[in-house]
């Protein structure tokens, strides 16, 4: 059952990981994107707010980034586990 | 040289392309046509799917979108863009591991039964075939607009490309004519939005021009936009104007409707290992980005030129501070020539109600502020420019600008690999399920490797076929892409796959079940309000967000069914059987990542 178990593991840290970077997406498209962008309409970004930067440009540059970072991450996972291809 | 010989010349040299890359990359064998060998670099594979995913709305539709709702459309980007996240973690990798060659395969074997297979293979087709005909109807008009043939015979051709290309060289073919057609379309869309930014904020990047500060006022740009659009009656450009739930519901209907579409998912099955279907989804999403970063700016920028094209005075100072542009500029100034040219079009029309001899283009349903007393004081009689089309956003774009012949050629080019890319993806996927699940799953399980490469070539010509007939009379589903494709992707197709991996728990009837309601409630929603099948007049409550349930648009609804197909699921799972054994070890196995390369030769 040794292996089960590694393998559980394994699936747990994958999990983990995922929930983490879907806050982030969440945060910025549905959250600084859309919800909180009155409470964050302080901040200016060239001619409007930080929140329509966020709806336009900056979500997207950050689901790229966080893409990547799950992809390194991942890799560093699969071969601490020594579940690699 | 003319016009028409550039456009010719162009989109002429861009389909030799096409043709040269499918006979040198044509496909020999099941594994090639259906998943290219599984020997796409994921950087390649990226490229792919930015072409694949990149359809004539994005490369055509999308800016215009933007340009005339403002910050309430960024929903498409957030929601086009966001799916890709989806795909990197909750889909891709596990699907490639599992390493057989279409979406309803993977629902079949997960959930070990043949229904289940087939029902994918039904919400495969209603999805990609709606998909596709949208696609030809682009080629068509493309053609009909730049090579002056009738949208007909434009069709056909258009058809007779992709026959040519995507049945010699299936996806190993389409795989490498994707990244060529990527690009074209890009190199298309770069240059005129490069130029217009500079033109008016000196920025030579568009993601930078729409926040820095516009030329002729040493304004920000954005803050000119807002004034001038207010000025003439309409809403501000940046703000929040529509209801907030469903710009939510709307976004994330549009990021797991995306996450969900077969033609997208299968693209992944191309990578050799399951950490490049990960960062395949990342090199995606910066290629799909270099389009969508640029949309906003283009679609902004060009609707400031359009309203200070009608306002002359608004482009240095206060936008009433001159009169309108005249009909006699509009009919005789060599600069105006684009609003001529797309006149013929029908895209754009004007008309001097008032026999001024101004054409004035405001807002005429304000009532008040200062398009209203602008309006009242030139004794207006209504809006002057009552038809601007969405698409003139990009496909005017070098006319406006002034740009040299081959820029416009070069953008006839860019939007036919647009609409080509994706329709060759789409009948891929089309085929792959009428030969691979329905032809050798259900109907013939005896036949030959041979017999089924035939099978795939035959079905995708009479895809082709059929999606050329129902693109040259497009039925009224064909406009309901964004609802039907989307909202089917996401309340069917994204939940079972989902489920089918991050729980074991889930079982065949558990699967089903969940499949049908959420397919059905999102069908039966959509059309109470679209009308039965669309078909006008059948609808049963008035298609306005004052009859909507909670509010929520049909094209949001998706979210809704999804929730729907995850609920059905897990309840009708908890009151039957577990999954069998050999099934939760193809659960387990699928979730890592040794051995994917095993799995290729089933």
């Amino acid at each position: 059952m040794n292996d089960k178990q590694a393998a559980n593991a394994y699936w747990r840290a994958n999990v983990r990981i995922i929930w983490i970077c879907m806050a982030i997406w969440a945060l910025v498209s549905y959250g600084f994107g859309i919800l909180l962008r009155p409470l964050v309409s302080g901040i200016k970004v060239g001619g409007s707010d930080l929140g329509f930067w966020f709806a336009q440009q900056g979500s997207i540059l950050v689901f790229i980034v966080l893409i990547f970072v799950y992809a390194a991450w991942m890799n560093k996972l699969d071969r601490d586990h020594g579940v690699e291809e | 040289m003319d016009q028409f010989t550039l456009n010719l010349i162009f989109i002429g040299a861009s389909f030799a392309l096409y043709f040269g890359i499918a006979i040198w990359a044509r496909a020999g064998s099941t594994a090639e046509f259906y998943a290219a060998n599984r020997g796409v670099h994921p950087v390649m594979n990226g490229m792919a799917t930015a072409a694949d995913w990149m359809s004539a709305a994005s490369f055509i539709s999308m800016a215009g979108l933007i340009a005339f709702t403002g910050y309430d459309n960024s929903t498409y980007l957030m929601g086009w863009t966001g799916g890709y996240v989806l795909l990197a973690m909750l889909l891709a990798p596990y699907l490639r591991k599992f390493g057989k060659f279409t979406v309803p395969e993977f629902i079949g074997d997960r959930f070990y039964s043949k229904t289940a297979r087939i029902i994918g293979v039904i919400c495969l087709l209603i999805i990609s075939i709606t998909y596709v005909i949208g696609q030809m109807e682009g080629v068509g008009i493309t053609f009909a607009r730049y090579l002056e043939v009738s949208k007909e015979t434009g069709l056909w051709i258009g058809a007779a490309v992709v026959f040519a290309y995507a049945v010699l060289g299936g996806m190993k073919g389409v795989t490498y004519t994707q990244v060529a057609q990527y690009i074209v379309l890009i190199i298309a869309y770069t240059i005129p939005a490069v130029f217009i930014s500079l033109a008016l904020t000196s920025n030579f990047l568009p993601q930078l021009g729409l926040f820095g500060s516009h030329d002729g006022s040493g304004m920000e740009f954005l803050t000119k936009l807002d004034q001038v659009v207010t000025d003439l009656g309409f809403k501000a450009y940046t703000e929040h104007n529509g209801s907030t739930l469903n710009m939510v519901l709307f976004t994330l209907a549009l990021m797991i409707g995306t996450a969900g579409l077969p033609h997208v998912i299968i693209r992944f099955f191309t990578v050799p290992k399951v950490s490049d279907a990960r960062s395949s989804a990342g090199w995606a999403l910066v290629f799909i980005a270099l389009l969508y970063t640029v949309a906003p700016a283009v679609g902004s920028m060009a609707r400031l030129n359009l309203s200070t094209t009608m306002w002359p005075g608004a482009a240095t100072g206060e936008t009433y501070s001159q009169p309108a542009v005249s009909l006699a500029d509009i009919e005789t100034k060599p600069e105006l020539n684009w609003m001529r040219t797309w006149a013929k079009t029908g895209l754009l029309k004007w008309e001097d109600l008032n026999g001024d001899g101004l054409i004035q283009y405001y807002n005429d349903k304000a009532t008040e502020g200062p398009a209203a007393e602008m309006a009242a004081a030139q004794g207006l009689k209504g809006n002057e420019l009552p038809t601007v089309s969405n698409d003139i956003m990009v496909l005017a774009n070098p006319e406006i600008a002034n740009l040299p012949g081959w820029v416009i050629a070069i953008v006839a080019a860019g939007g036919l690999a647009a609409a080509l890319s994706t329709a060759a993806g789409l009948l891929l996927a089309i085929s792959g399920a009428v030969s691979h699940d329905l032809i050798k799953g259900a109907i013939n399980p005896g036949i030959s490797e041979k017999s089924e490469l035939l099978a795939a070539r035959i079905s995708m010509g009479v895809s082709i076929l059929v999606a050329t007939l129902l693109g040259l009379n497009p039925p009224g589903f064909a406009a309901q892409t964004v609802a039907l494709a989307f909202g089917l992707a996401a309340s069917s197709i994204f939940p079972v796959l989902m489920m089918g991996i991050f729980s074991k728990r889930v079982n065949k009837q558990g699967a089903i079940w969940g499949m049908i309601a959420g397919m059905i409630s999102t069908l039966v929603y959509i059309f109470t309000y679209k009308g039965w099948f669309f078909i006008a007049g059948t609808n049963m409550l008035e298609d306005t967000a004052a009859n909507w349930i909670f509010g929520i648009a049909p094209a949001s609804f998706g979210v809704v069914g999804a929730a729907i197909n995850f609920a059905v699921a897990y309840i009708v799972s908890g009151a039957t059987e577990e999954p069998p054994a050999h099934v939760q070890e193809l659960v387990e196995s699928i979730r890592v990542p040794k051995g994917a390369g095993a799995a290729t030769h089933h």
